[in-house]
């Protein structure tokens, strides 16, 4: 088996033991649903202030729900010392890293499935024109936080307060992949990108080039730095 | 073969190993003993290649562990007091992970035959949280062997086993003795320890301060010897 197979057999482990426990997925969108609802019914939807900031509110929610899903990330390799069980098997420890995330992306993308459409509901908003571009600019974005925040929660889950720290270490490292999606998904909703000025459609592409560069940087460094983080 | 040389580790400014010169033959038993906070399962750790040490070097089948560290990984097998398994899958999904972890060809055959051998073919399909600990122990002995692992090393197997988590484990330490297979045992009981030994080694302050061949020596003379070894080594 190979380096790719194992990190299938990894995956099937975390998606098998999330089905039986419902541990993550139901808390990430209980709060993300909460989010929505007390947005929904405090913010008016008609108001010209909740509509320039309603990229920031989404962000923000999807932001918290993530950060809820990737304090239980590490928690059931805690339990019995899994994570020792893992590190004995012979296959690079990157592997571990690897299942995670794409376990958490997943997790994360159920959660913007449902959560996504609700707040155009409740915002009275129509979904972008560039639905595409949308929905990678999303994927990036989420894929930048969750690269971080997955290697931020194996540091995390060897401390005590590992609830208190994770978003302590996560978010001033977000920042930058959190600003550019915000900044990407405000050009997108102003309308047809075709029909922008070109100013507006030039910091957008800007702005997903540098989630592209973020999601990159965050790729590597946690690959190359995991081996030595398990052994903190 | 196990061969380390003047193992230490150092957390922080602690020195848990103060050099550590050991060296284990194929197919040699090879029990530890030390009092608690000895260094006994920062050696074991080591030993398995959980843990990098600080200093010195370690080889296994004559291959330095710093450069063959993931191949070299799958020829060592760990049973510790923390089972290692996953609560909400089922004991063979445990097994099966693990053997895929490890490439193990006739996987569902290995699987079967490995909770035949510990009594656990009954509970195949039950999650392993709703598990005593004894079961839990006998599994964590099964996902142990899963590879069939030439070195198997072992930090108080003991802890928590009920009687016949006790003596499933002791045929498993019988007959891989009648395999060759090399075992390291961490363990505070001497009469568990010094059973099937061919070398023991007493640890304390992170350093062996004493080894032997324990046939022969009855078991209050060894206890003698390791409570002067315990009280009069350096702190």
């Amino acid at each position: 088996m190979n380096f790719l197979d194992k990190v299938r057999v990894l995956i099937w482990k975390e998606i098998t033991s999330e089905l039986r426990a419902k541990e993550m997925l139901s808390s990430m969108l209980v709060f993300s649903l909460l989010v929505v609802a007390f947005f929904g019914f405090a913010l008016d939807a008609d108001n010209n202030l909740v509509a320039r900031v309603f990229p920031g509110i989404l962000w923000v929610t999807l932001t918290f729900a993530g950060i809820l899903g990737l304090n239980r990330s590490f928690v059931s390799e805690r339990q019995n010392d899994c994570i020792h069980g893992l590190m004995l098997c012979p296959v690079d420890r990157s592997a571990i890293y690897f299942a995670k995330t794409v376990m958490n992306l997943l997790l994360m993308g159920i959660v913007e499935i449902v959560t996504i459409p609700l707040f155009f509901v409740l915002f009275n908003y129509s979904p972008p024109v560039n639905i595409g571009l949308f929905i990678f600019a999303t994927f990036l974005g989420t894929y930048g936080f969750m690269a971080v925040g997955t290697f931020l929660s194996a540091l995390a889950a060897n401390t005590k307060s590992s609830e208190v720290l994770l978003p302590i270490l996560m978010i001033p490292l977000i920042v930058p992949a959190l600003i550019c999606t915000v900044q990407v998904t405000k050009v997108l909703f102003m309308g047809d990108i075709s029909t922008l000025s070109p100013g507006s459609v030039d910091s957008m592409w800007l702005f997903l080039r540098l989630l592209g560069g973020y999601g990159v940087i965050f790729t590597v460094v946690p690959v190359m730095l995991f081996d030595f983080l398990l052994e903190v | 073969m196990i061969v380390a040389q003047g193992l230490t580790k150092q957390i922080g400014s602690k020195k848990i190993l103060k050099g550590i010169d050991l060296e284990i033959n194929s197919g040699e038993f090879v029990t530890c003993f030390g009092p608690n906070g000895a260094g006994k399962s920062t050696t074991m750790k080591i030993l398995s290649l959980l843990s990098k040490p600080s200093s010195g070097k370690l080889y296994i089948d004559g291959q330095d562990t710093k450069e063959h560290g993931d191949s070299l990984r799958s020829k060592v097998g760990v049973i510790s007091h923390n089972t290692f398994l996953y609560d909400n899958l089922t004991a063979r999904e445990n097994l099966q992970f693990y053997g895929k972890m490890y490439s193990i060809a006739n996987l569902n055959s290995r699987v079967d035959q490995l909770l035949e051998n510990v009594g656990l073919t009954y509970a195949a399909n039950d999650t392993v949280r709703g598990f005593s600990r004894g079961m839990q122990q006998r599994l964590a002995i099964a996902r142990s062997l899963v590879h069939n692992p030439p070195i198997l090393l072992m930090d108080e197997p003991y802890t928590g086993l009920d009687e016949m988590a006790k003596e499933i484990l002791n045929g498993v330490l019988r007959q891989l003795s009648q395999e060759k297979h090399t075992v390291f045992l961490i363990t505070h009981d001497f009469d568990q320890g010094l059973e099937q030994s061919d070398q023991t080694i007493i640890l304390v302050g992170g350093k062996i301060v004493h080894r032997c061949n324990p046939k022969g020596i009855s078991r209050e003379d060894f206890r003698q010897l390791y409570l002067k070894s315990v009280g009069g080594a350096p702190r």
